[in-house]
């Protein structure tokens, strides 16, 4: 399966303040699949995604999406190229973010929350109706609890908040960043349910996850991560088979990896 | 909780617990009022002061509530906000001086009329201001917290240097319109009409701010920026922007408030930033920095006790709200409305 990428890192070297984190990182997402970025703790994952989003910027290297350069010494124009953040930009191409503290509006209410990524509504009735009960088949609880103030929802409601804000309108690309932290494993089998949903319809996702098991049932490719650079690439289903694979580059054993 | 993704019908939202809106701070209000009414005795002398207490805490919410959103937006501290409350009376002394026909007519549309001349006048010029010295003052060292305070506070010495430039260094008075001078009286309680006219604009403003902040988007996006404007970017909307804008209308409203302020006191002077300042800082320190309704309640708060003590015993006025603010803090430390997520 030859796809084209719609998001291609290359060389990608990240700094925050005095420390150098990543090492010149490269990988292609392709689109339409789902691309799982693996690793250790501290490996760089985060750090990756937030490189991507314009969050920290990239010192060296590029990153193009869609075949226009995002990142990277060189890229941005507008607010970016005057030395401000290029974030907004970066997302108005399309590219939704769903960070590891999940960035829920904890005062406002669920459907405040859902507004404010829908760019293209004023109002919380301007939101695409269709789209949105496509949402709440995916994530019903976001219908009961409509109208509630989202920091009152538990652990698991926030990050399916998260993830149906980011799909609020169409998007090219989504990065979601460890999903199934700290949520419990019945709450982590209905997150993955939905993601399929989600793949199902080819939308691009690129996933950090410390969940073998949610990479394994969501992956189509996957990179891993260490000390800052891609070790490994290559398709989700080869690395779920060998285990010693998994052992050498994650470190732990698929069973005691939760 | 776990049936969080299987289709549960619309029943049963008892499972998340409706958010109990926070009455104690308004509480707390209510309490310093009626603590107050026996220590002052008579009935209708404390009206007069209840009232004139609020009609200053308006005042104060109107001139500091854009203070605690530039904070809460931005993590900038102006120091400099004093300036445009400082403008916005000159310029009301200005107005007034400009159409002394309409001051002095003993017409109440006319007076009226000349008073929102002068509040438009006001909002309009100190907002036109907050935008340079936004782009002047703020944008360099924006980040930069000390760096902040020493160039805000050095900001507001020129401006007020260039106050004295153009209005001169004296005093300068500002005689309430011939309609609106003396009192009227409600029950046996005299209360000033200016105060009275205070409190209407304030209250008009208070509503204009909370639409503004709880049903329009742009009112959205400043209250999710406070909280977490990283995401807010994530999303796609430039903050930097919002930011400006929140900028020019706070100075356009420390104009307003300055201009109220002007009035209520009757004379202006170019330092009178600066004394309203210190009561800025404590009112949105106690209702929380950043905190739209925690401002509200604070510079309520604030009024009433500056009024009260300055009643019973004025010696300590300025002190009761130094005080005023140990307290809270003591009780809530991060102020009565903390912002969550910061």
């Amino acid at each position: 399966m030859t796809t084209e990428a719609l998001l291609r890192l290359a060389g990608v070297h990240t700094h925050i303040g005095a420390y150098h984190i990543l090492h010149g990182v490269d990988f292609d997402v392709p689109a339409g699949q789902v691309t799982m970025l693996l690793g250790r703790n501290g490996a760089g994952k985060t750090t990756t995604l937030r490189t991507i989003m314009g969050l920290w910027a990239a010192s060296q290297g590029s990153i193009m999406f869609d075949g226009r350069q995002i990142g990277g010494p060189g890229a941005g124009t507008g607010d970016a190229a005057r030395g401000q953040r290029g974030t907004p930009e970066i997302a108005q191409l399309g590219i939704a973010y769903v960070p590891e503290n999940m960035g829920i509006f904890s005062d406002l209410s669920v459907s405040e929350n859902m507004l404010l990524a829908a760019r293209g509504a004023r109002t919380v009735d301007g939101l695409d109706a269709k789209r949105l009960e496509w949402l709440f088949g995916l994530f019903p609880a976001l219908k009961r609890f409509w109208l509630y103030p989202a920091g009152k929802l538990s652990g698991g409601q926030k990050q399916m908040l998260a993830i149906a804000r980011a799909m609020v309108e169409p998007r090219r690309l989504l990065l979601i960043d460890e999903p199934s932290k700290g949520l419990a494993p019945a709450i982590v089998q209905n997150l993955i349910a939905a993601l399929r949903e989600l793949k199902r319809t080819e939308t691009t996702i690129l996933l950090v996850e410390q969940n073998f098991a949610m990479a394994k049932a969501l992956g189509d490719k996957v990179a891993v991560m260490d000390d800052g650079l891609v070790v490994h690439r290559g398709p989700m289903a080869e690395m779920a088979e060998d285990e010693g694979l998994q052992h050498r580059l994650l470190g732990l054993s698929l069973a005691a990896h939760q | 909780m776990s049936s969080v993704a299987t289709p549960v019908p619309a029943a049963a939202p008892e499972a998340i617990p409706k958010t109990r809106f926070d009455v104690r701070p308004l509480a707390l209000m209510a309490v310093l009022a009626l603590a107050a009414w026996p220590l002052i005795g008579s009935s209708s002398t404390w009206l007069t002061l209840t009232i004139a207490g609020l009609a200053m805490g308006m005042i104060i919410f109107i001139t500091a509530s854009g203070l605690t959103l530039v904070f809460g937006l931005m993590d900038v501290l102006n120091f400099g906000h004093s300036l445009f409350i400082a403008l916005g009376a000159f310029i009301a002394t200005s107005i007034f001086g400009w159409m002394t026909g309409w001051v002095s007519a003993p017409s109440l549309a006319q007076n009226l009329a000349i008073v929102f001349l002068a509040l438009l006048a006001a909002m309009l010029l100190a907002g036109v201001m907050g935008l340079g010295f936004e782009r002047v003052i703020v944008r360099p060292v924006y980040g930069q917290h000390l760096k902040q305070i020493l160039v805000t506070i050095g900001g507001a010495i020129v401006g007020e240097e260039l106050i004295k430039v153009v209005w001169g260094p004296a005093q300068i008075p500002l005689p309430p319109p011939e309609a609106l001078r003396g009192s009227i009286l409600l029950g046996n309680a005299s209360v000033e009409k200016l105060r009275l006219v205070a409190v209407v604009i304030g209250v008009v403003v208070l509503l204009a701010l909370l639409y503004t902040l709880n049903r329009t988007k742009i009112g959205l996006l400043i209250r999710a920026g406070v909280q977490d404007r990283e995401m807010v970017e994530s999303l796609g909307y430039k903050i930097r922007r919002l930011f400006v804008g929140v900028f020019a209308a706070g100075s356009a409203l420390a104009g307003l408030g300055g201009c109220l302020w002007g009035m209520n006191q009757q004379i202006v002077t170019p330092q009178i930033g600066g004394q309203v300042n210190v009561l800025l800082f404590i009112v949105i320190i106690i209702g929380g920095l950043g905190s739209t309704l925690g401002c509200l309640v604070g510079a309520l708060l604030v009024g009433l006790m500056t009024n009260y003590v300055g009643f019973l015993a004025p010696k300590v006025t300025m002190f009761s709200s130094i005080g005023l603010m140990v307290a809270v803090l003591l009780w809530r430390p991060q102020g009565l409305y903390p912002v969550t997520n910061r």
